[in-house]
């Protein structure tokens, strides 16, 4: 087991080496020089030489991933070794440490994730499983055809028929914005409610496709599993179909989905951009959008580093979890 | 009363391309303490009509028509939480993959336990204590230590003697076995075979014995059935399928049956395939393999009567008596001897 975690870790850091370094390159590819747009559209060539050296972007590519890297790492040579905090730098466009840029709208970004996974997996899990159940049924075609609708309607489609329909026309929800969970600040809403009240439209938005395609994953399992041997096994044994639903068939059917929530929480970090940029959520999508824009490669690059990390550990949770579940992995 | 009477059962599946009989009236029943034998090649009704015995076919789809009187009750009328009742405790079943017959997420013992408190007002610690006490039973090495380990860590005979304690857990009157041997190897098969008998005398419990291999039959049946496309061709003690068998399908199973004291260069095997049981052919269902069809064979199907002199044997041919027993004697002694 311990081996395992440490082929894991050293795994991740070479995941996160490569991540990195790709993001880099790209950002050195595109043909625009960061400097000459931070220092505005009126400066002369020398000024924006100037700003270059202050950003550091004159220094060969190397130099400046190498220090990139030397910031991220928790310890410094410098004067002596001694621990530091690690640190993404600062923002090309307006000088904020992109560690506190990041620590922002993260927390938007994960209210997002995870509440939409929460309603996914409470729509998706009762209609497989009813789907399983009576194959072929009218519970089970229109399920699957409002499947077939949640995987092919794009998210910011629906966002914005939802936002106008469900937040402008009937006025239940807002249309767009975002409320702290936390601490209010002056004279914006905030607290739990107005998290949740906020987050509602954008929730289901992002849930759709999610819970269709898990809707469709559960049904197959249960189906595939209600034919297994061990199962009739049970019922010779005698047990109540609720008995068997329960801990011989849900049991081992829903292993795999475990597997698939880890790997999607990665990919609906990817997805939450659109939802974000439709319902002007403050998270990381948006921001990613609007540093790209203003070619500020730092805060681009510390965004990278957090998804990266962030599904990195959410991987290793999952794999951890999955040995936890599957006595079949645990022991070999 | 015998223990199990099984009466004109019919199982009909409706599929997309019509109704496939599945088992076309079989009776047959089974005494306490008796071992039945049932015979047949894959598809002939054998596991359908002790899936239906137990109420196990799905339930969509499916007609079972007949009776199944166990101690007196008809198990087809039977409500499904008294079938519940009767699964398990009753009646119990050995399943014939042991490598997927047991949920890979759970201990065996766990699997164990939930069989006895399924039926037995205990505490969780006396079906633990019952549950190693059939495992040293069924000769499971290590018992208490292998109760916490989950079947992965066990090998398909170990698998199978597990299934076989939990069948046995609650002391059924009777167990069915389906094919219990046909996935493991030829020395584990001879234990499983074994310790069934032994266990069987043991709890004075009735075996059905569901195999298409004859060897397993010679080793433990007191009364055999043999089974094609649906249908009961013979039925007759133990003693007398083997020396004076009278359908030409027992025969066939006969000389396909290998065996290492004959001198033959090849098995002889049933030319053709099973039939359809869509569309099962007129008259006598096997007569497009039979080597010995006649005219009446194609458009009259066979009755199940007795032999004469023999009422314990039934047969269902219409090859006259005599030449039945010829050529049963001529077969059989090709089969022992290798001369073609």
């Amino acid at each position: 087991m311990i081996r395992y975690i440490i082929r894991r870790c050293i795994w991740a850091v070479a995941l996160f080496i490569v991540v990195t370094m790709i993001g880099f390159v790209l950002f050195y590819l595109i043909p625009a020089d960061p400097a000459k747009f931070a220092c505005g559209k009126a400066c002369t060539q020398v000024q924006v030489d100037k700003v270059a050296h202050y950003l550091g972007t004159d220094r060969p590519l190397y130099i400046q991933y190498l220090k990139f890297l030397g910031r991220l790492m928790p310890v410094s040579f410098s004067g002596g070794p001694h621990l530091k905090s690690p640190d993404l730098g600062h923002s090309f466009v307006n000088r904020q440490p992109v560690t506190s840029i990041v620590g922002a709208a993260a927390p938007v970004t994960a209210s997002l994730v995870f509440g939409g996974m929460v309603i996914w997996m409470l729509i998706a899990l009762p209609v497989g499983i009813l789907s399983a159940l009576r194959p072929r049924s009218l519970l089970d075609r229109t399920s699957m055809t409002g499947v077939l609708i949640g995987i092919s309607a794009h998210p910011v489609w629906l966002g914005l028929i939802a936002s106008y329909l469900i937040g402008y026309k009937l006025g239940w929800t807002p249309i767009a914005g975002y409320a702290n969970f936390f601490h209010p600040l002056f004279a914006q809403p905030g607290g739990p409610v107005q998290w949740a009240y906020h987050l509602l439209l954008p929730w289901m938005t992002f849930a759709i496709l999610f819970a269709a395609v898990y809707v469709r994953m559960i049904r197959a399992n249960v189906m595939e599993t209600m034919n297994e041997d061990y199962v009739r096994t049970a019922r010779a044994k005698g047990a109540p179909e609720t008995r068997v639903m329960r801990s011989h068939i849900l049991r081992n059917a829903l292993l795999p989905v475990v597997t698939m929530l880890g790997m999607d929480v990665g990919l609906a970090l990817g997805g939450a951009v659109f939802t974000e940029t439709v319902y002007s959520l403050p998270g990381l999508g948006a921001q990613t959008i609007q540093s790209l824009n203003n070619y500020d490669s730092p805060t681009v690059l510390g965004i990278l580093v957090f998804a990266t990390t962030a599904i990195i550990v959410m991987n290793l949770v999952v794999d951890l979890l999955y040995a936890w579940i599957d006595p079949r992995i645990r022991l070999s | 009363m015998p223990l199990l009477e099984v009466k004109d059962l019919k199982t009909y599946f409706a599929t997309g391309d019509g109704v496939v009989k599945a088992v076309d009236g079989v009776s047959f029943s089974v005494e306490k303490g008796q071992t039945l034998g049932i015979v047949g090649e894959s598809g002939s009704g054998k596991s359908v009509t002790c899936l239906t015995i137990m109420g196990l076919n799905p339930k969509q789809r499916t007609t079972s028509t007949g009776q199944a009187l166990f101690n007196g009750e008809d198990l087809l009328k039977a409500s499904p939480s008294r079938l519940r009742e009767i699964r398990g405790n009753d009646i119990a079943m050995v399943f014939q993959d042991p490598m997927t017959s047991l949920n890979p997420v759970h201990t065996i013992g766990a699997q164990l336990v939930e069989a006895v408190l399924l039926h037995r007002d205990v505490s969780k610690a006396q079906a633990r204590r019952r549950a190693l006490e059939l495992l040293k039973q069924v000769g499971i090495p290590r018992a208490e230590r292998r109760l916490d380990d989950y079947p992965h860590q066990f090998s398909g005979g170990m698998r199978q003697r597990v299934m076989i304690a939990m069948a046995l857990i609650n002391d059924p009157d009777l167990l069915i076995a389906d094919e219990p041997t046909t996935a493991l190897d030829v020395t584990t098969q001879a234990q499983i075979l074994a310790l069934i008998e032994k266990l069987q005398s043991d709890y004075d419990s009735a075996v059905i014995m569901i195999t298409h291999d004859l060897g397993v039959i010679a080793e433990i049946a007191d009364d055999v059935i043999v089974m094609y496309a649906a249908e009961v061709v013979e039925k007759a003690p133990f003693d007398r399928i083997f020396k004076h068998p009278h359908h030409p399908y027992t025969w066939g199973l006969m000389g396909s049956l290998p065996r290492l004291d004959a001198d033959l260069e090849r098995l002889i095997q049933i030319p053709g395939q099973p039939p359809s049981l869509l569309r099962p052919p007129p008259g006598c269902r096997f007569h497009p393999r039979c080597a010995y069809v006649m005219e009446i064979c194609r458009s009259k199907e066979p009755r199940l009567l007795p032999v004469p002199d023999e009422p314990t044997h039934l047969q269902a041919c219409h090859l006259d008596e005599e030449t039945k027993e010829r050529e049963a004697a001529r077969l059989l002694q090709t089969f022992a001897t290798g001369a073609a």
